[in-house]
């Protein structure tokens, strides 16, 4: 078996791999283009003349590999052009927003993991009994609903028959810390409720898949009470699957942040991107996804890493 | 330890009386049913003796084990009956109660000690577990009894192999360590369940002495749970007889062994004795005819067999013996052409067979079959008797419609099963019905070779025999030839005509059964020989002095 | 012929019958929306994009769930919606299965190069998240009907290709695959008759799963404004066109959220069912 150091050096290269080849096709996406962007963008205004200039101010004119890398080249200095729509920097543009997103994912994270890990271990515990089957029906319920309904119900309930809280979150710059903690609420619980029973639910399918083991049987047979079988016998094993199913869907969460921007308009990367592509501004539309993608892979890499950490199989070779 | 309660016999550790056990099951498509797994099992074990239970799988000889810690498995209950240890009723004990006790005063150690070491922690910290839990000593001390009782029990490295993890060890040093820390906790009684079973023959023969010498200088009392009478014979005082949950016949060794009353007993006893002809095949032409054959894996990386050549004739039972690694099954895929040799030739009636199965000619393919040794997972579970055994005959025949059905029907018949399971699907079989319709299959062909590759190993000793009844009356009425590759020196014994035995990858002895059963032997048939336990009291103790002396010889 | 479907009548009703009560509610629900979708011509009082009043009247006799955005009859389109919504979301998870399970199993069973070049490309397609790389695709094919439908189908067959080539590849290493193989039998026959049989009643429980997952997918799409395109008649752009009526206390934009609920649900309380049942083998 190869040393730890060595297995987690190829599930880097490997990420780093993917992410080269995401670029790749990100980028290419523009070559499969029915139409020219130049003349999608500038309309029935265009003529040959500002046809040919746009063209070239978008490099469209060189070979591909040449615009590829230095497409790549800028991108890896955080340059990611300008943007087709409003001419601004997109590196600006994407800032803020994408800062915005991720302490959105933070806000959910911090509710939902704790919840979801101290749910699944008791329904793993408490198996077939009630609260189970409340996790499972719930479980069910959420997987069927769109985030816009769940979205729309607690507006509803919270901001438009309780008024306690903001049925917008259109925070900016000028925003003080509680104003924009309060301002996601709704949206945090919003894609709480979208992730949460996922992982609870994974969370106790992999506890009790660990308590079916037979070194669990071992220890009753020690004459251990319940609580030190789980500590001491299950949970050292647990934090791998475990770990993984968290990461796994924290990396959902990315799917889940575009629909709920638009639906509070909070200005995130995800409201970014869907109103690009409703006005076809190609390279913010490339930043973006390069981004969610970039922290898609490291989320699952990171998942990886730590479930081989964790194994002590590969921690301790023979 | 202080026992406060009163004990009317001291003597008297375990005393069962009318224990029944029940498990409900879902058959698919029906209403849950209550099955009983123990049915009225009466036992009394006294303190610093080895009870054997013995039956076949579903006899309830586990659940019956595990009851004595006042355990059940999931789905399965205990409604009737009481289990007293130390003169108190282990089914009245709250849980703290039973806490007490499991760890304590009855240990249990487990078949496969690789699923039941927990991957996460090294081995001290889970052999001293239970003594430190019950405070039955400190932590220090529970240390060196641990590594006092690693050194009785012959494991490498006493002082340091409880700093290892449990993947770090082989399956039989960690069986041995399993019985240090059932041990370390000075209990009253040990459970050993199939301790042996997933060992290798010289391995298992080390490790049964280990723990027989074990049990033996700490006095402790043991039930020993096993499949095979020829190891519980070495090791128990007593042996009760388990069928389908109740008891057919209880003894001292001695009694079950050499003068058994019931049938079902005496059936066990005389196991491995199946009246067979040796045929001699002098000059006969082979049938099948392998050459220096070396094949591995990974293009040329791993090499499995090392230049073998081999020889069966036809109408003959050749045996393939070796342990695990030592390369026989790839020996098996090799002439069924699953996996092409790096050198070597393989004729069959003469003729070049090619190295895979896509070059081989359709009839080359009919006459030499193959069995397995799972049955149930060589059947598609989603077709029916009929289709399983009719297919060979549509596709190598052409027989289709009522022909073929008749023909299904005198398949099923040479088989000795009813002709109304051609219907059936293969999970509505018993164990040695799946592998009667997998030899129907295989005969379908008209073969005149068929590989068996460990065709009875998963089948309880009774089943197994029947099996290889049948097959050896198959051979006199087709005249088919067999490969037949085993680990079980007995099997061999009942059906070879000759044999070859193999050792990490390479043939170290051949011939007629006669000869290679026969003195001189090489020191690794020796040692296979030897290992193979007997039906005979003191066996093992016998075993063990002459390999010692040998040892000490060479 | 018409006795073996009567049979296979009496065998539906037979299984309808002994199935709990969840799975029976899942299957009402969702002949309830079939019929709904196959009949909406009739059942819907006016034309689908027929406008009808003005904008964004409330609930009356002649309008029973108010007006829309620009005069159109809610209930109207909220039966026409099923017809589209549903219809793509069919439409789409059968040419992503189609894709998929060819794909899978050509994967696991031709062998080494295909396999290698196959789980590659979809581990990078896998790489981006769906709905990025839905937005990002159809950002370059534009929103219409079939580029919708061609690009879902596309990304979603990567998840149908695994799970395929998964049960495949633990079909084909069992021994009575290997037993047929060694009977000469050639590969489309083993494909047809030893794999497919097994991994089948899977195959149709996902179907029913990734159904449900498509059909979020394209209301998620729909209700972003880059899905089903006005004035063809979808639940989620009608939740999005009549979003502002929430912050008055209407619950009008819930009832065709609340449609794409009830039918996941549905959908969901069957396949769990089909999965219980599925496992035992005997089919009658």
């Amino acid at each position: 078996m190869a040393s730890i150091p060595k297995i987690i050096a190829q599930r880097i290269v490997l990420g780093l791999l993917t992410l080269w080849v995401v670029s790749l096709v990100i980028f290419a996406g523009i070559q499969f283009l029915p139409g020219d962007v130049a003349t999608e963008v500038l309309g029935q205004s265009a003529t040959p003349e500002s046809i040919a200039a746009l063209r070239e101010s978008l490099g469209l004119d060189l070979p591909f590999h040449v615009r590829y890398f230095s497409w790549l080249m800028d991108v890896l200095r955080g340059d990611f052009g300008t943007s087709l729509a409003t001419g601004r920097d997109i590196g600006e543009l994407v800032r803020p927003r994408l800062l915005n997103t991720l302490f959105l994912a933070l806000m959910t994270a911090i509710i939902a993991v704790p919840l979801a890990l101290v749910g699944g271990i008791l329904a793993a515990l408490y198996r077939n009994t009630l609260f189970d089957r409340i996790i499972n029906t719930i479980t069910l319920a959420s997987v069927s609903v769109p985030e816009f309904f769940t979205a729309y119900v607690l507006i509803l309930i919270f901001a438009v028959n309780a008024g306690i809280l903001p049925s917008l979150a259109d925070v900016d710059a000028s925003t003080d810390i509680l104003g924009r903690i309060t301002a996601i609420i709704l949206p945090a619980l919003t894609l709480t409720l979208g992730v949460l029973a996922h992982m609870m639910r994974m969370t106790r399918t992999s506890i009790i898949n660990l308590l079916g083991n037979q070194y669990i049987e071992t220890a009753r047979l020690k004459g251990m009470p319940e609580w030190r079988v789980l500590v001491q016998h299950a949970l050292p094993n647990a934090w791998a699957p475990v770990v993984t199913v968290i990461v796994l869907n924290l990396a959902y969460l990315i799917t889940g942040v575009v629909v709920v921007e638009v639906v509070f308009v909070y200005p995130g990367l995800g409201q970014l991107i869907v109103d690009s592509v409703q006005k076809r501004d190609i390279p913010v539309v490339q930043a973006c996804s390069l981004i969610f993608a970039s922290v898609y892979i490291i989320l699952n890499l990171t998942a990886d890493v730590l479930s081989i950490v964790m194994n002590p199989r590969l921690m301790h070779p023979k | 330890m202080n026992q406060t309660s009163t004990q009317p016999e001291p003597d008297r550790l375990l005393e069962i009386t009318k224990l029944r056990i029940e498990a409900t099951i879902i058959p698919p498509g029906e209403r849950p049913q209550n099955i009983a797994l123990v049915d009225g099992v009466s036992l009394i074990l006294e303190r610093g003796k080895v009870l054997g239970l013995i039956g076949e799988s579903g006899a309830g000889k586990s659940t019956l084990g595990l009851a004595s810690l006042g355990y059940v498995r999931g789905g399965v209950r205990i409604t009737g009956g009481e289990v007293l240890l130390n003169g108190q009723d282990v089914l009245k004990k709250s849980t703290r109660g039973l806490r007490a006790l499991r760890g304590r005063t009855v240990c249990y150690v487990a078949q496969s000690a690789a699923a039941a070491f927990n991957p996460a922690h090294r081995l001290m910290d889970q052999v001293v577990e239970a003594s430190v839990l019950h405070k039955v000593m400190t932590r220090r001390e529970a240390e060196g009894r641990a590594v006092s009782l690693f050194r009785k029990l012959g494991l490498p490295g006493p002082e340091s192999i409880g700093n290892r993890f449990p993947h770090q060890v082989s399956g039989g040093q960690l069986q041995r360590v399993m019985t240090a820390m059932a041990l370390c906790s000075e209990p009253d009684l040990i459970v050993f369940d199939e301790p042996t079973t997933a060992l290798d023959v010289t391995t298992q023969i080390e490790v049964l002495a280990a723990i027989r010498d074990a049990i033996r200088d700490t006095d402790v009392a043991a039930i020993y749970i096993t499949h095979d009478l020829a190891v519980v014979a070495q090791i128990a005082d007593d042996i009760m007889v388990l069928r389908n949950g109740g008891l057919v016949e209880r003894g001292t060794t001695e009694e079950i062994i050499v003068n058994p009353k019931e049938k079902y007993t005496q059936a066990l006893v005389s196991v491995h004795h199946i009246d067979h002809e040796m045929k001699d095949f002098g000059d006969t032409a082979p049938i099948l005819s392998v050459e220096g054959l070396t094949a591995g894996y990974g293009g040329g990386q791993v090499t499995v067999l090392q230049n073998v050549s081999m020889d069966l004739h036809p109408g003959e039972t050749l045996a393939v013996v070796g342990e695990s690694g030592s390369g026989k099954s790839t020996l098996a895929r090799v002439i069924t052409g699953l996996l092409a040799p790096f050198s070597g030739s393989i004729h069959f009636e003469g003729r070049v067979l090619a190295p895979g199965i896509a070059l081989r000619s359709k009839e080359d393919l009919r006459q030499l079959q193959m069995i397995y040794q799972m049955a149930d997972v060589a059947m598609n579970p989603r077709q029916t008797v009929a289709t399983i055994i009719g297919r060979p005959l549509e596709f190598y025949f052409g027989i289709r419609g009522a022909e073929r059905n008749r023909r299904v029907a005198e398949l099923l018949e040479k088989i000795e099963l009813k002709k109304d399971l051609a219907n059936r699907f293969p999970s509505e079989l018993s164990g040695g019905q799946k592998q009667r319709v997998c030899i129907a299959r295989a005969l379908a062909a008209k073969p005149k070779l068929i590989v068996c590759d460990e065709v009875t190993s998963a089948l309880d000793p009774l089943v197994a025999n029947g099996i290889l009844t049948l097959l050896l009356q198959l051979q006199r009425d087709e005249g088919v030839a067999y490969l037949f590759i085993t680990h079980d020196l007995a099997t061999v014994r009942s059906i070879a005509d000759s044999i070859s035995v193999m050792y990490r990858g390479e043939v170290v002895r051949q011939g007629a059964k006669a000869e290679v059963l026969a003195p001189p032997y090489d020191a690794y048939t020796d040692l296979l020989l030897s290992s193979v336990p007997e039906m005979k009291i003191g066996w093992l103790d016998q075993a063990i002095s002459s390999r010692r002396m040998e040892s000490a010889g060479n | 012929m018409t006795q073996s479907a009567s049979g296979m009548f009496r065998t539906g009703i037979r299984k309808f019958a002994s199935a709990p009560l969840s799975a029976q509610l899942g299957t009402i629900v969702i002949a309830i929306y079939v019929l709904t979708a196959l009949f909406a011509p009739v059942l819907a009082p006016y034309g689908e994009a027929e406008i009808v009043g003005s904008q964004f009247q409330t609930w009356s006799s002649s309008f029973w769930l108010g007006t829309d955005n620009l005069g159109r009859d809610m209930f109207t389109r909220l039966i026409y919606g099923a017809r589209n919504t549903i219809g793509i979301a069919i439409l789409t998870t059968c040419l992503s299965f189609s894709i998929g399970i060819a794909a899978g199993l050509a994967a696991a069973t031709l062998g080494k190069w295909l396999d290698q070049a196959l789980s590659r490309l979809v581990d990078v397609l896998m790489a981006i998240p769906q709905l990025i790389f839905a937005l990002l695709l159809l950002s370059m094919f534009g929103t219409s009907i079939p580029s919708l439908i061609a690009v879902i189908a596309f990304l979603d067959s990567t998840r149908v290709f695994r799970l395929t080539r998964a049960l495949s590849i633990n079909v084909a290493v069992t021994d009575y695959v290997e037993a047929a193989r060694l009977r000469g039998e050639g590969l489309l026959w083993i494909m047809k008759n030893e794999i497919l049989p097994n991994i089948i009643p899977v195959l149709i429980a996902e179907f029913g799963l990734r159904f449900c997952f498509v059909f979020l997918l394209i209301s998620g799409l729909s209700f972003l404004g880059l899905g089903i395109q006005p004035p063809t008649a979808d639940w989620g752009s009608m939740v999005r066109d009549s979003a502002a009526l929430i912050t008055y206390g209407d619950v009008t934009p819930l009832l065709p959220a609340g449609a794409i609920v009830m039918l996941t649900v549905a959908v969901n309380l069957v396949v769990d069912w089909f999965l219980h049942t599925a496992s035992g083998l005997k089919e009658d």
